[in-house]
């Protein structure tokens, strides 16, 4: 018959992608009976499009370990229309100090919270949260001072305040300093960008100490004091010097750290050590293991060769949630794994509430291959209905749009995404993936 | 069966839960994690077990205010005022002086402004689900009062779980804290997804049979649907007890939350969401 023909393909279409999502979840080295077994690399490439996907579940910090900070931004100081680009600046300026510290994946991430704008901060692996605080909180004070002539009388007595005048030019014009080399003589200088403001400062003091030094001091050390020249009015500047590639990098790093254009004050700090985290982990898998081993007897028992295939479809839609997880890539915290095992638990409702429908049906006399089409045709609304208000909490929850005046703090989010996940992954494999594994097995096996 | 002729007996338990709630919450109110109340939470390990009076001695010697300190095992938690990382540092050091062994586990500070924003973004995720779910329920079920009883009968399971959170915490300390949030939300749906697989066998019956009695068609409808909520539950119930039980100390407390809202989630679909539906029937 083509219908069954059609059954039979979806059938094998089903058991395909549940060995591929198998084998996608395998660890990449396997050792079996004495034999090494690598997971394929299913890297590929069509033309420019690259496909290498990284396999491995990514953990949120509270199952890695490491440090979180949360800071406020003051912006008070600033116009509103200067805002973006001064926070797009601190963030750059902020994630150049955190590269200093040389953690890989960290990341400092902008958001604005019912008005406040907020930087956050993401350190994994790191331990010691104090001298990341340090660090990243530095307020590295940049000016620019001119030089004045000193009578020499004075000379003796004279400290380094006296010879040296604020123009009013500080970290907070710089845009960047960065490294490059001179288009005509190949030497190596430091080249300096000025916002608008910082650019009409730079031309007036250029002016007021033409052929005198201004003097670069970052916290109260002088770093160079190059000879004005000329007067320089587009708000860009070079430190020539004696420069090595190294130094001239030194310095622009330097100079950058420097200019934090709005002032932050650290308002939530945590850290989570690595230890902890596995133990989560551990926990979290034994008790997910032992639950499920519950449900799937229950399964069994309550609907004996049903449940059986229940609990096969149960099975598969761990095997694609997992490989979800890792392709799409959904960051894994405590709070989602939790997520993930409720979703387990809500992911055969659906399959219950068919099976009681067919229960029902063969009580009314139907045939057993009639009463199972009629069970997944008739519990197909309350499925709908009950499922849509679950996604509707998830979605609030999950807060999709940034919406301000709801929560988007990591915990929430994490257990929202796999709840999220889960209810419409369970929808598939507890309707669709069910009744054709039933259409198919129960067919040979005629009860 | 005759469920309907219980609700004498679903009101006195539904009043008396609900009455237990709003006393200790008034009572004890709650214990608020420093996600809410602001301050310090810190987790670390000694293994050589010393008295907590020690530990007591080093914050007051650094004249710190300890707000907490309990210990199982090895294993620390302390709760203080926000500190600087300079009398952080000294702490450190007091405490690797006390066991050379001491480890840093976890170490959480918050501002008390984070807390307020939490709270009063709880309430709004809270009044857009409900006003979200009595839109959807009142027009799949083209019913209005269908979607206030699903509604009503959410707001009582929060009720009875956020009170039983005051109980737990005067008892066992359990702490509100930002997963309890989740909590909540997830019992909200929970409880709603029970309800609509009711009212839908309602809606089906009504439909089918042509039966008017709305007491009889509830009756039937919950006769019907009775086994797959409780089987349904049972499922849940057994991944979150074997939390519960088995899980880490930092989600105990929230998969404990998520198990009071979905067993008061199957009870009150039958007992409170279905007889306040009726009451708007009566009327007509």
């Amino acid at each position: 018959m083509p219908k069954n023909n059609r059954h039979l393909t979806v059938f094998w279409t089903i058991l395909a992608v549940t060995f591929l999502c198998l084998i996608i979840n395998l660890p990449p080295q396997l050792n079996i009976f004495g034999r090494t077994l690598y997971r394929p690399d299913f890297s590929m490439s069509l033309g420019s499009f690259k496909f290498k996907p990284n396999l491995d579940l990514r953990y949120g910090l509270d199952l890695a370990g490491g440090a979180s900070l949360i800071y406020d931004i003051d912006t008070t100081k600033v116009k509103k229309e200067d805002l973006p680009d001064a926070l797009e600046s601190l963030k750059i300026n902020i994630e150049r100090r955190v590269n200093l510290f040389g953690v890989s994946e960290s990341s400092v991430k902008l958001s604005n919270q019912a008005g406040n704008n907020r930087l956050i901060v993401e350190l994994p692996g790191i331990t010691n949260i104090n001298e990341a605080i340090d660090l990243i909180g530095k307020t590295a004070q940049l000016s620019f001072m001119g030089m004045i002539d000193i009578p020499p009388e004075a000379t003796a007595t004279a400290t380094l305040k006296d010879v040296l005048k604020d123009t009013g030019l500080n970290g907070s014009h710089l845009i960047k300093a960065s490294p490059q080399p001179n288009p005509n003589t190949g030497v190596i200088e430091v080249s300096l960008e000025f916002n608008p403001e910082g650019t009409k400062i730079f031309e007036k003091a250029t002016t007021d100490f033409l052929n005198k030094r201004l003097a670069i001091i970052l916290d109260d050390e002088i770093i160079t004091a190059p000879n004005v020249s000329v007067v320089i009015p587009d708000g860009k500047a070079v430190i020539n010097g004696s420069f090595d590639i190294k130094s001239a990098k030194a310095l622009s790093a330097q100079l950058n750290a420097g200019a934090l254009p709005l002032p932050i004050k650290l308002i939530q700090q945590s850290q989570v050590a690595a230890t902890l985290g596995q133990d989560s982990i551990d926990k979290g898998i034994k008790a997910g293991l032992i639950g499920l081993a519950m449900v799937t007897l229950f399964m069994i028992g309550n609907y004996g060769f049903l449940g059986l295939i229940a609990n096969f479809s149960l099975v598969i839609y761990g095997l694609i949630t997992l490989t979800l997880y890792r392709l799409i890539p959904v960051t894994l915290t405590f709070p989602g794994i939790v997520g993930f095992i409720l979703s387990v638990g809500m992911a055969v409702d659906s399959n219950i509430l068919i099976f009681e429908r067919m229960k029902e049906e063969i009580r009314a006399g139907k045939s057993w291959n009639n009463a199972m089409e009629l069970g997944f045709g008739r519990a197909w609304n309350s499925i709908k209905d009950a499922n849509t208000c679950t996604i509707i909490t998830g979605l609030i929850l999950f807060n999709p749009f940034n919406w301000t005046f709801l929560n988007s703090s990591g915990m929430v989010r994490g257990f929202a995404v796999t709840l999220l996940l889960g209810i419409v992954l369970s929808i598939f494999t507890g309707v669709y993936v069910t009744r054709n594994l039933l259409r198919i097995l129960a067919r040979k096996n005629n009860i | 069966m005759n469920f309907m002729k219980f609700r004498p007996l679903f009101l006195i338990i539904s009043v008396s839960l609900l009455f237990a709630s709003v006393f200790s919450i008034i009572k004890w109110g709650f214990q608020w994690s420093v996600d809410f109340s602001g301050g310090s939470s810190w987790q670390i390990s000694l293994p050589s077990k010393p008295d907590t009076n020690e530990i007591k001695k080093i914050f007051s010697d650094e004249k710190i205010n300890l707000e907490s300190i309990s210990n199982n095992q090895e294993k620390y938690s302390l709760k203080f005022e926000n500190i600087s990382s300079d009398q952080k540092n000294k702490i450190d050091q007091s405490l690797k002086k006390l066991d050379q062994n001491f480890v840093d586990l976890q170490f959480e500070t918050l501002g008390p402004v984070l807390g307020k924003e939490l709270l009063k973004k709880t309430v709004y995720a809270i009044i857009l689900s409900a006003l979200s779910l009595l839109l959807f329920i009142g027009t799949r079920f083209k019913d209005l009062s269908f979607g206030a009883s699903a509604v009503l009968a959410m707001f009582h399971d929060a009720i009875i779980l956020v009170g039983s959170f005051s109980i737990l915490g005067h008892f066992f300390g359990a702490e509100v804290d930002a997963l309890f949030v989740t909590a909540i939300l997830t019992t909200l749906s929970a409880s709603v997804h029970d309800t609509v697989v009711t009212f839908d066998r309602i809606r089906e019956l009504r439909r089918n049979t042509y039966q008017l009695d709305w007491v009889q068609l509830a009756n039937q409808a919950i006769s019907e649907v009775i086994v797959r909520s409780i089987n349904n539950s049972m499922t849940i119930i057994f991944m979150l007890f074997s939390l519960v039980v088995l899980g880490g100390a930092s989600t105990r407390w929230f998969a404990t939350a998520l198990l009071i809202g979905v067993i008061c989630g199957t009870y009150s679909s039958t007992a409170v969401a279905i007889p306040l539906m009726l009451l708007s029937k009566k009327k007509k």
